[in-house]
């Protein structure tokens, strides 16, 4: 019964690249939009339009508005005030199904597709080609090899999606939205997964979607790749819309201060951060490693770390930075080679609570995934680590436990009802600081932090850095990643960069720049 | 363009889908335990030993069959075996208006708890193991109440019980002929039809299918309903085959349905499942018990019916050990 | 969420009302209390069944419905002690019901052996003892399986579900096991000071436990492994060890439960011996209030729910009503709890 449609689907013409010459036209237009969640505005008269053919940038810091302007427009939440008009009529979706089916289509930020599923049904699932009521495969194989040839892209569309890498991942999400004849794409931070090399080809992607007369919305927090690929730019700030203009008549700076809703001016003077490098490393070597080899990726790392230094690993998504904290920390273990000194003493953990003992501490990189534990308190999670020290014959020292909490909520400033709030409830920024605490109340040598202030709005990250720098000068020794070469060149001291699972240079002092950092990767 | 080619040139695309491995192993190890078997019990590959092996098992395929299609959305139905015996008892109690209207009257059975099950889980959000597993109570209780506690005599009058106990051209038991049928249906819907392929989407990632726009809780539905719908069809097996509605029977039976999915190679997870390797899994889990008789016939050993609960569990055992080393192995890669 | 100049000032706030926080301590605990007390559905439950079954049960009030409400529930209990363990360590046991079987059947084959005959004390202990080793080991094998094999708790414990009792079946080639040995039904059908002894047994094993699990590192690490594995093993807690110990007790506590399930019939069966148990168990610790997402252990919660269960079939029996029909009951109750768990998640 749905046969007609699907058929015209795999057969009508694609709109044939750069057809569109004539001035292009307002397809989506979203006006004095408002959405309050429990009576708290998220949205208010937030403004929008879209033209036919152009990759429009949203930029806003954490809690702007961005994703609930996207989740509004695709029907995911419903808005409170305000009107939608996609293609010249007042629309309103249900979900963003609905949407998708109308033209706007959503690609999220976690690729949001089947792993375990073939190419082609990722691309055909919910309008299979069918015969006599059966799925047509070799109609539907077709049709997904087209679509991706369109992009210049040859798969093997009967493999499980997941065999391939996350790039092509994404791909194959804009490829659904193209068979699905897509007006609006939306793309919510499509590189944050990304290498250069899959970000290039991204961006080769988007410009043929552009050509071809799609319309693109794009959010991503990476404003330096703004430039290569968008036309228009709209900041967000507290749920309104507070400027749009051509990309060509903004710069870098004038996109953080209306983010920041300050003056360019007064930008320019003052950083960003408020802590600096004190370029000051002591000669004693606490922590060395060499010819570090293990999973993902990770193929030859070598480097010393003093002690009281904050020493920064850089480099691209892939290039081993998570994977050389895990296998210090005695993660991954199974797959692990190469040689650590500790105090000049070799060691080798192969467990997080060896590498505990001996002194080491690790905050990861994803809060929530290995983080946090959600269902219990602040003080729970925070005395996670240094449960064992504060117990005798296996039970708890509850009184000890308290003062040590109370100390360290007071000392880091964490905002919490009581100690006995569920984590789950707090800030990103309050279970970061918890997290920090949960090492820092061991007393650590070496404490890893992966991306210490990732998702983390600017107030907090500010107070996050410059505690980090207050803990090193007090004596802590860190090994610190981050994917912010500015953040990097600030707060470290010195700066490894790796390079496709290889250490392949060391900056500090007047070296240590951004510019440094990206000559050095783009060897 | 050369950079489209570097970036899909990457390890491990051409890799087999494990389901299909585990497939073929299932395939080998039932081969073997076959020849194994017809060269040392004469009787093995008699037509008598297969049509009676595979009429007692149909009741048990039916069900796994369902439960595969269960276990592929990456959920659990614990009510299978209470609703054979449900379903057993009702089917006795009309049984002598002949299995006309026996074969609907049972199918609706397992529909109506199927569909309870499909409805908590869908509209009240309760998450399929917990369910299900009320289910399991609700209907058992059902089957006890209407039952009166006591097994329900068929009626031997009508045709009810030639559907349990009479064959096809005097040749394949109807149990079988209804079993393939069965097995060809679901395997039709898995490979052909777009239900099968959102089955295995849902179980993949639930999120991900909600925003292709797939019905979710319309598959779902459907998946918890074709499920009791087989049980139900095992329970007029049962009763037919038997002579009496058994409230007390099918204890149990839903997990060795797991294990005959699990077996096959069908991820609990989700989102991976084949219907044939369910067959051959099932097939393989009865064939043990069918040894065992032949074993305990040639009078070399004497193994009581009890060892075949812990052969099966042992077997159950092997497997998921290898699958389990399998998996992690292709996690350290 | 809006900006972070909201946060910064939040941040000056907050000095002070730490420290209102920490002089409110004494209070809040008390209000804590009695909260806990308001919220708990279960509680209610239980004392709204108590109320229908005094107005219109005949004979309610009298010791007797007491003793065999008791001598019902204890191992249901017992059992669903350890469920809640292992359900709060993010998993589930459903080798339970047959564990019980191997636990009674292996204690009467012990003290009935020749070598009991003449060292009958020690025979009684070693029956005892083996019994419950052997339910525990088992539980280490279920746990061996799911830490180190990663094999869904499901599966693993589906295992000895359907070996567990064949082993103890073969083991009695599936015969009745009859005795007369008074000291080894005390455990079931013995009264200490009036109070039978499976209800003190019962009793002492949930106290112990529940403070075992608010006050030991083995418990919070419970808990963290149940609430975030992989963030759990990151902060060195041994998640393997956690969750190996854990599945020995829940085995260690169904074998207890096996030989009060054997004293109580003086005899055992291994084909009957906690048949079903597993659901029981599960559902007592559902309704006692564990969370099916893990990280959270209600051990006495699992004791109150196993109560209500057992009087909502009391209930049910005792007034004339089809005891399946306390089947069609206990599986709405478990829909029910479960919704109103979720609901009360929601908020």
């Amino acid at each position: 019964m749905n046969n007609v449609d699907s058929i015209d689907l795999v057969e009508c013409d694609m709109p044939s690249m750069g057809a569109l010459s004539q001035a292009p036209e307002v397809v989506l237009s979203m006006q004095g939009i408002d959405k309050r969640f429990a009576g708290v505005p998220a949205l208010s008269n937030a403004n929008l339009a879209l033209k036919a053919g152009e990759v429009h940038a949203i930029i806003g810091q954490n809690g702007a508005g961005k994703s609930t302007l996207i989740k509004v427009l695709n029907g995911a939440h419903k808005l409170d005030e305000g009107e939608i008009h996609f293609l010249g009529e007042a629309v309103s979706y249900a979900s963003p199904h609905h949407a998708q089916m109308a033209g706007i289509s959503t690609i999220f930020q976690e690729v949001n597709l089947i792993a375990y599923r073939s190419v082609t049904e990722n691309i055909c699932l919910g309008h299979e080609p069918k015969r006599f009521g059966m799925v047509d495969w070799r109609k539907a194989h077709a049709h997904a090899r087209e679509t991706l040839a369109r992009f210049g892209l040859e798969l093997d569309v009967e493999q499980p999606l997941g065999s391939f890498n996350i790039a092509i991942q994404q791909l194959v999400a804009i490829a659904r939205a193209v068979a699905l004849d897509a007006k609006v794409v939306i793309m919510d931070e499509p590189t944050s997964s990304l290498d250069e090399k899959e970000k290039a080809v991204l961006f080769r992607v988007i410009k043929e979607l552009k050509s071809s007369g799609v319309a693109i919305l794009y959010v991503s927090h990476h404003l330096d790749e703004l430039f290569q690929i968008c036309d228009q730019i709209t900041v967000m700030r507290d749920g309104k819309t507070v400027e749009q203009k051509p990309i060509s008549a903004m710069s870098k700076l004038d996109m953080v201060a209306a983010m920041l809703g300050k003056d360019p001016a007064e930008i320019a003077k003052g950083g960003a951060t408020n802590f600096a490098a004190t370029g000051q490393v002591s000669d004693e070597v606490l922590f060395s490693v060499a010819h570090l080899k293990g999973a993902a990726g990770l193929k030859d790392v070598s480097f010393d770390l003093y002690k009281s230094e904050i020493l920064g690993l850089a480099g691209l998504l892939g290039a081993g930075r998570s994977e050389v904290a895990r296998a210090i920390f005695g993660l991954d273990h199974e797959m692990k080679s190469g040689k650590m000194h500790l105090s000049g003493q070799p060691v080798d953990f192969n467990h997080p609570s060896r590498a505990i003992a001996a002194g080491f501490g690790f905050c990861s990189e994803d809060r929530k995934e290995d983080g946090i534990i959600p269902q219990l308190s602040v003080r729970e999670n925070l005395t996670l680590v240094l449960l064992p020290r504060i117990a005798k014959y296996g039970l708890i020292d509850e009184a000890k436990e308290r003062q040590l909490v109370d100390e360290f909520i007071r000392h880091l400033g964490i905002k919490t009802a009581s100690m006995e709030q569920p984590i789950s409830q707090l800030s990103g920024g309050n279970q970061q600081k918890v997290l920090l605490a949960r090492w820092l109340v061991t007393n650590p040598n070496i404490l890893i932090l992966d991306e210490p202030t990732r998702g983390i709005d600017v107030g907090a990250k500010g107070e996050i850095q410059a505690l980090i720098r207050r803990l090193a000068d007090d004596g802590l020794t860190v090994l610190m990643i981050s994917s912010e070469f500015e953040e990097l060149v600030e707060g470290a001291d010195r700066v490894i960069v790796l390079q496709d699972g290889h250490s392949i240079q060391e900056l500090a002092n007047e070296q240590l720049t951004e510019n440094a950092i990206m000559k050095a990767i783009a060897q | 363009m050369n950079i489209l080619t570097r970036v899909i040139n990457l390890p491990g695309l051409k890799r087999k889908a494990h389901a299909s491995r585990q497939a073929e192993g299932v395939l080998i190890a039932l081969a073997v335990i076959t020849l194994f078997a017809s060269l040392r019990y004469d009787a093995f590959l008699s037509e008598y030993n297969i049509m009676t092996f595979l009429a007692y098992n149909s009741m048990f395929i039916l069900i796994g069959l369902g439960m595969c299609f269960v276990i592929m959305t990456g959920g659990i139905d614990l009510s299978v075996g209470s609703v054979v015996a449900l379903s057993s008892v009702v089917v006795a109690k009309v049984s002598e208006y002949g299995i006309e209207v026996a074969l609907p009257v049972g199918i609706l059975v397992g529909v109506t708890t199927g569909t309870i099950n499909a409805l908590v889980i869908t509209r009240l959000k309760i998450v399929p193991f917990i369910a299900t597993l009320a289910m399991m109570l609700g209907a058992r209780g059902m089957a006890l109440v209407i039952s009166g506690n006591q097994s329900v005599d068929v009626s031997w009058e009508s045709n009810f019980t030639q559907f349990g106990l009479g064959k096809m051209f005097d040749f394949i038991p109807w149990p079988v002929v209804t079993m393939l049928l069965a097995f060809a249906f679901c395997w039709l819907l898995l490979e052909k039809f777009a239900f099968g392929r959102h089955v295995l989407a849902i179980g993949g990632n639930e999120e991900a299918s909600k925003l292709m726009g797939l019905e979710v809780n319309r598959t779902l539905f459907g998946v918890y309903v074709l499920s009791g719908a087989l049980a139900g069809l095992s329970g007029v097996m049962l009763a037919s085959g038997f002579g009496a509605g058994q409230p007390l029977e099918g204890l149990g039976w839903e997990l060795s349905a797991i294990a005959a999915v699990v077996v096959g190679g069908t991820l609990l997870t989700g989102g991976l499942g084949s219907i044939t390797s369910t067959l051959l899994g099932a097939i393989l889990l009865g064939l043990i018990f069918n040894i065992l008789n032949f074993e305990n016939g040639l009078g070399t050993i004497s193994f009581s019916a009890y060892w075949q609960s812990i052969i099966r569990g042992g077997f159950l055992l092997v497997v998921v050990v290898i699958q389990a080393k399998m998996m992690n192995r292709k996690k350290a890669h | 969420m809006n900006s972070h100049q909201g946060e910064m000032k939040g941040d000056k706030q907050m000095n002070t009302s730490v420290l209102e926080e920490r002089s409110k301590v004494p209070a809040t605990l008390s209000a804590r209390a009695l909260s806990q007390v308001k919220n708990n559905g279960a509680l209610w439950a239980f004392f709204l069944l108590l109320l229908i079954n005094i107005l219109i049960t005949p004979n309610f009030l009298q010791i007797q419905t007491l003793y065999v409400n008791l001598t019902q529930v204890a191992t249901v209990a017992i059992v669903a002690i350890g469920m809640t363990l292992v359900i709060a360590s993010g998993g589930i046991d459903l080798s339970v019901g047959a564990l019980m079987a191997l636990a009674g059947t292996i204690a009467p084959m012990i003290f009935l052996s020749d070598f009991a005959a003449s060292w009958p004390a020690l025979g009684l202990v070693l029956a005892i003892v083996v019994a419950i080793a052997v339910a525990g080991l088992a539980g280490l094998f279920n746990g061996y399986l799911i830490s180190v094999y990663k094999i869904q708790p499901i599966i693993a414990t589906l295992i000895l579900f359907i070996s567990g009792r064949g082993i103890a079946q073969v083991l009695t080639n599936g015969e009745l096991q009859t005795f007369d040995n008074p000291s080894f039904e005390f455990i079931g059908t013995g009264r200490i000071l009036g109070v039978p002894v499976q209800a003190i047994i019962t009793i002492v094993l949930a106290l112990s436990i529940a403070w075992v699990i608010k006050r030991s590192i083995y418990g919070r690490f419970l808990l963290a492994v149940g609430g975030n594995e992989k963030a759990a093993e990151l902060a060195g807690v041994p998640a393997k060890k956690i969750k190996m110990l854990t599945y020995m007790i829940c085995g260690l506590l169904a074998g207890i439960a096996g030989l009060i399930s054997t004293a109580i019939n003086s005899a055992s069966d291994a084909n009957q011996t906690g048949q079903l148990m597993e659901l029981d168990a599960i559902s007592a610790a559902i309704v006692g209030g564990v969370l099916l997402t893990g990280g959270k252990a209600p051990i006495l919660g699992a004791v109150l729910g196993a109560a209500i269960i057992q009087l909502v079939g009391y209930t049910l029996l005792a007034n004339g009503v089809h005891d399946a029909v306390a089947m069609v009951a206990k599986a709405v109750i478990i829909i029910v709890a479960v919704y109103l768990q979720q609901v009360k998640g929601a908020k």
